[in-house]
C-alpha cells in the first residue's frame, strides 16, 4: 500500500462538526425532568406515587373515535382481508408526489378545519418526515448557512434543533412580553429585524406558531396581517407552523395565514410557508405525518425533491387516506376532539384557579400556560430551575420550565394536559392542591416562628456542582435516557 | 393574487434550492419521460415501454401477503391488532420500537447465514435507505469534504451523499478488464488526487452486493478495504441493502463478517458502518424502512437523533417486528425469494446469451449489466447514449446506459429483471431478439455493400434510417420548471 504524500490524513476519521458541536440541543439541564419520570413514571395500579408525565404535548384523549374507525373501516389497512389486494401496489408506492389520495384528503382536511375559509390545493402538499423534517427541509430550502430565521419567544425548545442543527441557520428569539399576553407586536418584529440586520445578519424569515406553543393562544386576524404585511414588505420569508390548528377549543376562532393573504395588498405568495403534521390534531405521532404547504413553485418542487429523505410510508399514507376521505369520521372528529379538550382545560385551568395559581387564557394546544411567578423567592432563572426541580421532584409532576421555551421572564410553566386519563388528571391535581396547601402551611408556620417570610423550598439533594448547576450527563451506552427530544416533536 | 404566480418578485431561496444537486437535471430523464408517456400494459398498452430501469424487487409479494392474512396481530388496524392502537400511534421514541430493532437485528443475521449476529442497540432508523446515506453523511464529513465510491455506482448517491451535506464523491474508477473489481492501485490513486487536490477524504463507500453490477465482493477485496481504510484512518460505509437478493455463489460476505477476523488493534471498529433497508431485499419500498448500523457509539448517538427527521412510521414499524419475529416465514422467504431470483436471472442471461449479447457474470441484485459494447458506433459515451435512445424509443425499453452509474467505459447498461411478471418478460426479450436480428441484418447489408464499394466501413452502426435517427437525437429532454407536478424522473422514487 503506498503511503500518501502527506502520510495520511489522521483528521480523517474524526466525525463531523454537525455530528460533535452539540447543536442538538440535547445536552440541556431540563433533562433532569425526563431523567425523573423515566425513572419513577407514574402508574395508577403500580406506582400510584410515581411522577406524573405533564412535560409531553400529546393528543391521547380522542384515540377511542381513530380505533372505533379503524376497526369499522378494514380496506383501510394493507393486513386485512378486505385490504391486501392492495398490498403489492402499495408496498412497492415510493413516489414521492405521494398517494394522490393521500394529498387530497390532507389538502380537504386542512381545508375543513379552517371551515372552509381557505382551500388547499393537493398539488401544493409536500410529505415530510412528521413536523420535525417538515421545518427543517423547508429551512434548507429557503435559507443557506449563517442566515437567520427570527422567531418570538417563548418558542417550542426543538426548534433549536429542528431550524439549526444541520442547515447551520441562526434562530434569533424576539422577545415577547407577559405584560401583553406574549403576543408579538408589530414595534418588536421590527425593532428586532432591524437590530439582526445592523449587525450585519441576513434574515431570511420569520416562524410563527399558530397555534401557539407553548401559550396555546391563537393570533388575532389584524396581528396577523400585520406580520404578514411587514415580511412582505421586507421580502422574507414567513413560515407558519400550524401544527394545532385542530386544538382550537375555544373563542377567538383560529385564523390561519392562508386566510389572511388575500387581505394584505403587498403579499406575495411566495414567500408564504405553512408547516403541518397529523401529530397533534390526530394524535398520531407515531405515523410520522409531516406536511410542508407552500405557495412558492420553486419551493414546492425541490421540497418534493427533498422529502425522498423522510416520506411518509405508503402503509400510512394509505390508512390516513382512507381515514381522512371519510367526512363523516372526520365532522364527528373535529367537533368531539376540542370538545374534550376544552372539558379537560377548564377542568385543569379552575383548579389551579381556586389553589390561586394563575394560567395565561389559552383557546388551543393542548398545555396551558401556567404562572407561578408568585411562588418564585427572586424574579430569577435560577429561582424558576429551583422551584421546578421542586415540582419535579417533590410533588412529582413533570412539567416544563419556561426558560427551556426561551421564555424572557421568570416563572413561567407549560402544562399537558391532553396526554392522560381522567383518573391521572385528578392525581395530579390532587397533587397541586396538596403542595399548594402545605406551602401555605409552611409560609403560615414561618411567619408565627418570626422567620423568613420568603417562603423557603425545600429541595431533595441532587447533583448539584459547587455552583448549583446540574451536571449534564452523557450516558456511555447508546441507548441515551430519554431527553425531551426523544420523542420527535413534544 | 391568484396562488400560482411566480416570480411577482425575485424571491431569494437557499443556494441549495436554487441548484441541481438534487441531480435531477439530467439527460437521464429521457427514458423516464419516454415511459411515463406511453408505459406497457400487457392490456391497455402491449406495444408501450417496458420499464426496466427500476430496480424493485416485485417476485415475492404472494409471500407476503398471504402471511398478513395469516397474521392480523401484525397490524394496528384488524380486530387482532387493534389493542395496540394507541400505544403505536403515540410512539414517536427515535429510539424505535425494541420489537422493531430486534427484528432487523435478528433478520439481518439470517440473510448472513447467522455467521454473524447484530446488536438491536446499534440499530438506527432513517427515511429509506435514502435517508440513511444523507444521515451517515451528516455524521461523518463537513461540507467539502470527500467519501471515494467506487464505479460504476447507484446514481443517486449523487443526491444522497452530497446535496444537502456539501460534501463531494470522488470516483475509484474501475476497469471492465478485470470484471470492475476495486483494486489498491485505484483506491491509491483516487486518494492520492484528492490530498493533491487539499481536498479531505473522510471515507469510502462500497455497495456491495454492487448497483449496477449485481456482483459480490469477495474476501481478498473485502480485507484490502479494511486495510485500506484502517491505514488512511477513514471510514468504511457499506451500503449491503441487497444482502438477500443473493441467488448463487459465490457466497455474500458481509464488511460484519470480515471485522471479525480482526484483532482490534488491526481494524478500528469505530471506522465501520453499514447502511440497510428492506426495499430491495423485501420488496416494500413504499415503506421507508432505512438502517444505519454502525460499530461507532458516537455515530449511534448522533445518527438516532438525528433520526427524528425521517423515522419510521410506527405503523410499519410494528408490522415489520411481527413478519421478521416469524423465524419460520423469514427463513422460508430468504430460500424462496432466492430461488426465484435465481430462476429469472437464469432465464434472462440465458436467452441474451442466445442472441449474442453478454453480461457481467453476477451472482445477486435485481438487474444485470448487460454489455452492448460490440453495438456501438464508436467506443464513446456520446455512441452509448445514442444506441440508449435506439433502445428506448425503439426497442421500447427502458434500460439504464452505463454512464449514469459514472461507469468510466462506454458501452454498458443496467437491466432491471426483478420488477415484472413472467409474461412481461418474455415480451422483453422478444423485442431484445427482434432488435438484435434487424441490427445483424443491417450489419449484413452494410458489409456486402462495402465489399462492393471501396470505402470499407469497419465500425459497427445500428442499423436504421438517417431520418429516424434525426427523430430521435432531437427528442427533448428538459422538464418543465413552473409546475408543481412534473414529470416523473428516476428519483421520483426514492431509490431506483
Amino acid at each position: 500500500m503506498g503511503i500518501p504524500k502527506d502520510g495520511g490524513n489522521g483528521l480523517g476519521a474524526v466525525l463531523s462538526k454537525i455530528a460533535t458541536d452539540g447543536r442538538h440541543g440535547e445536552d440541556s439541564p431540563y433533562f433532569d425532568g425526563w431523567k425523573a419520570y423515566e425513572e419513577n413514571p407514574f402508574h395508577p395500579a403500580q406506582n400510584p406515587d410515581g411522577v406524573i408525565q405533564m412535560g409531553l404535548s400529546e393528543n391521547g384523549l380522542c384515540f377511542d373515535l381513530t380505533e372505533d374507525w379503524m376497526k369499522s373501516n378494514p380496506k383501510a389497512s394493507i393486513c386485512t382481508a378486505e385490504g391486501v389486494e392492495n398490498f403489492s401496489s402499495i408496498a412497492n408506492f415510493q413516489d414521492y408526489h405521494g398517494l394522490p389520495e393521500f394529498r387530497q384528503a390532507i389538502a380537504r382536511f386542512m381545508t375543513r378545519i379552517r371551515c372552509g375559509r381557505a382551500k388547499f390545493d393537493s398539488d401544493r402538499i409536500v410529505m415530510s418526515g412528521g413536523c420535525t423534517g417538515a421545518c427543517e427541509t423547508l429551512v434548507f430550502c429557503l435559507a443557506d448557512p449563517e442566515d437567520a430565521f427570527l422567531v418570538p419567544s417563548p418558542y417550542y425548545p426543538a426548534f433549536n434543533r429542528d431550524v439549526r442543527w444541520r442547515t447551520g441557520v441562526q434562530l434569533i428569539p424576539i422577545n415577547c412580553k407577559s405584560s401583553n399576553n406574549f403576543q408579538l407586536t408589530l414595534p418588536e418584529l421590527e425593532s428586532a429585524y432591524e437590530e439582526a440586520v445592523e449587525s450585519g445578519v441576513n434574515v431570511k424569515g420569520l416562524i410563527l406558531t399558530n397555534p401557539s406553543n407553548p401559550l396555546g393562544t391563537t393570533l388575532d386576524r389584524t396581528s396577523l396581517r400585520e406580520l404578514l404585511e411587514f415580511t412582505s414588505r421586507k421580502k422574507i420569508h414567513l413560515v407558519c407552523d400550524e401544527i394545532y390548528s385542530a386544538t382550537v377549543f375555544s373563542s377567538p376562532e383560529f385564523t390561519s395565514v392562508s386566510e389572511v393573504m388575500h387581505e394584505v395588498e403587498c403579499c406575495d405568495p411566495n414567500l408564504v410557508h405553512i408547516i403541518y403534521s397529523l401529530s397533534k390534531d390526530m394524535g398520531l405521532p407515531g405515523f410520522r405525518v409531516g406536511v410542508i404547504y407552500s405557495y412558492n413553485n420553486t419551493v414546492v418542487s425541490i421540497a418534493r425533491k427533498m422529502s425522498s429523505f423522510g416520506l411518509v410510508s405508503s402503509q400510512t399514507q394509505l390508512l390516513v387516506a382512507s381515514m381522512l376521505s371519510d367526512e363523516e369520521f372526520v365532522e364527528k372528529f373535529l367537533e368531539e376532539s376540542p370538545r374534550r379538550l376544552r372539558a379537560r382545560h377548564r377542568k385543569f385551568v379552575r383548579a389551579l384557579g381556586e389553589v390561586g395559581i394563575g394560567c395565561l387564557q389559552g383557546n388551543a394546544g393542548l398545555f396551558f400556560w401556567m404562572d407561578l411567578r408568585h411562588f418564585l423567592k427572586e424574579q430569577t432563572f435560577e429561582e424558576e430551575m429551583r422551584l421546578w426541580r421542586v415540582i419535579v421532584h417533590d410533588v412529582r409532576l413533570n412539567v416544563s420550565p419556561g426558560s427551556s421555551f426561551g421564555c424572557p421572564e421568570p416563572g413561567f410553566f407549560r402544562v399537558c394536559f391532553a396526554n392522560m386519563e381522567e383518573g391521572t388528571a385528578d392525581v395530579a391535581l390532587g397533587r397541586i392542591r396538596a403542595f399548594v396547601s402545605k406551602r401555605e402551611h409552611d409560609g403560615e408556620k414561618k411567619r408565627k416562628w418570626g422567620g423568613n417570610k420568603m417562603l423557603r423550598l425545600s429541595l431533595k439533594p441532587l447533583r448539584y456542582d459547587e455552583n448549583n448547576i446540574l451536571t449534564t450527563m452523557s450516558s456511555p451506552d447508546m441507548m441515551s435516557p430519554r431527553s425531551p427530544l426523544v420523542r420527535a416533536r413534544n | 393574487m391568484g396562488s400560482h404566480s411566480s416570480n411577482r418578485t425575485r424571491v431569494p431561496l437557499s443556494r441549495m434550492a436554487m441548484g441541481n444537486g438534487h441531480g435531477e437535471d439530467s439527460p437521464y430523464f429521457d427514458g423516464w419521460k419516454a415511459y411515463q408517456i406511453d408505459p406497457f400494459d400487457p392490456a391497455e398498452n402491449p406495444h408501450g415501454v417496458i420499464q426496466m430501469g427500476l430496480a424493485e424487487n416485485q417476485l415475492c409479494a404472494d409471500l407476503i401477503e398471504e402471511w398478513l392474512i395469516d397474521h392480523p396481530e401484525g397490524s394496528i388496524c384488524t380486530a387482532g391488532g387493534s389493542d395496540k392502537f394507541r400505544d403505536i400511534a403515540n410512539f414517536q421514541d427515535y429510539h424505535g420500537l425494541p420489537k422493531f430493532r430486534n427484528g432487523i437485528a435478528i433478520f439481518m443475521g439470517k440473510v448472513r447465514g447467522n455467521r454473524v449476529k447484530f446488536d438491536p442497540d446499534r440499530i438506527v432508523m432513517s427515511g429509506g435507505a435514502t435517508g440513511a446515506h444523507d444521515l451517515i453523511a451528516f455524521c461523518l464529513a463537513d461540507p467539502g469534504d470527500a467519501f471515494l465510491v467506487p464505479t460504476p455506482y447507484y446514481p443517486g448517491f449523487d443526491r444522497d451523499l452530497c446535496w444537502r451535506t456539501g460534501v463531494k464523491i470522488l470516483p475509484v474508477n474501475c476497469k471492465s478488464s478485470n470484471n470492475f473489481k476495486i483494486t489498491k492501485k485505484a483506491l491509491e490513486e483516487a486518494y492520492n488526487g484528492a490530498v493533491d487536490a487539499g481536498i479531505r477524504v473522510k471515507g469510502l463507500i462500497i455497495t456491495n452486493p454492487s448497483n449496477p453490477l449485481g456482483t459480490t465482493l469477495d474476501r481478498a477485496t473485502m480485507k484490502d478495504l479494511v486495510d485500506f481504510v484502517n491505514e488512511m484512518n477513514i471510514h468504511l460505509v457499506c451500503d449491503e441493502i441487497y444482502a438477500a437478493t443473493l441467488f448463487r455463489g459465490p457466497d455474500f460476505i458481509s464488511i460484519a463478517e470480515v471485522i471479525e477476523e480482526y484483532d482490534d488493534d488491526c481494524c478500528n471498529r469505530d471506522l465501520i458502518h453499514i447502511i440497510y433497508s428492506l426495499s430491495k431485499d423485501m420488496g416494500l419500498p413504499g415503506f421507508r424502512i432505512g438502517i444505519v448500523y454502525s460499530y461507532n457509539d458516537d455515530v449511534v448517538r448522533c445518527g438516532r437523533k438525528m433520526s427524528s427527521f425521517g423515522l419510521i412510521s410506527s405503523q410499519t414499524q410494528h408490522l415489520i417486528a411481527s413478519m421478521l419475529s416469524d423465524d419460520e416465514f423469514v427463513e422460508r422467504f430468504i430460500a424462496e425469494s432466492s430461488a426465484r431470483l435465481a430462476k429469472r436471472h437464469g432465464y434472462f442471461t440465458h436467452e441474451l446469451e442466445r442472441v449474442g449479447i453478454r453480461c457481467l457474470d453476477s451472482n445477486a441484485g435485481l438487474f444485470v449489466w448487460m454489455d452492448l459494447r460490440e453495438l456501438l458506433a464508436e467506443q464513446t459515451f456520446e455512441a452509448e447514449m445514442v444506441l440508449w435512445r435506439v433502445v428506448i424509443h425503439k426497442v421500447k425499453l427502458n434500460v439504464s446506459p452505463g454512464s449514469s452509474f459514472h461507469c468510466s467505459e462506454p458501452g454498458w447498461y443496467r437491466v432491471c429483471i426483478a420488477n415484472m411478471d413472467d409474461q412481461t418478460m418474455e415480451i422483453a426479450l422478444a423485442r431484445i431478439r427482434s432488435f438484435v436480428l434487424e441490427n445483424m441484418m443491417g450489419n449484413c447489408m452494410r458489409v456486402v455493400r462495402s465489399k462492393e464499394s471501396k470505402a470499407v466501413e469497419c465500425k459497427l452502426k445500428v442499423s436504421f434510417s438517417n431520418r429516424k435517427m434525426e427523430e430521435v437525437m432531437k427528442m427533448p429532454c428538459s422538464m418543465s420548471p413552473c409546475s408543481p407536478m412534473p414529470p416523473r424522473s428516476p428519483l421520483v422514487r426514492a431509490r431506483t
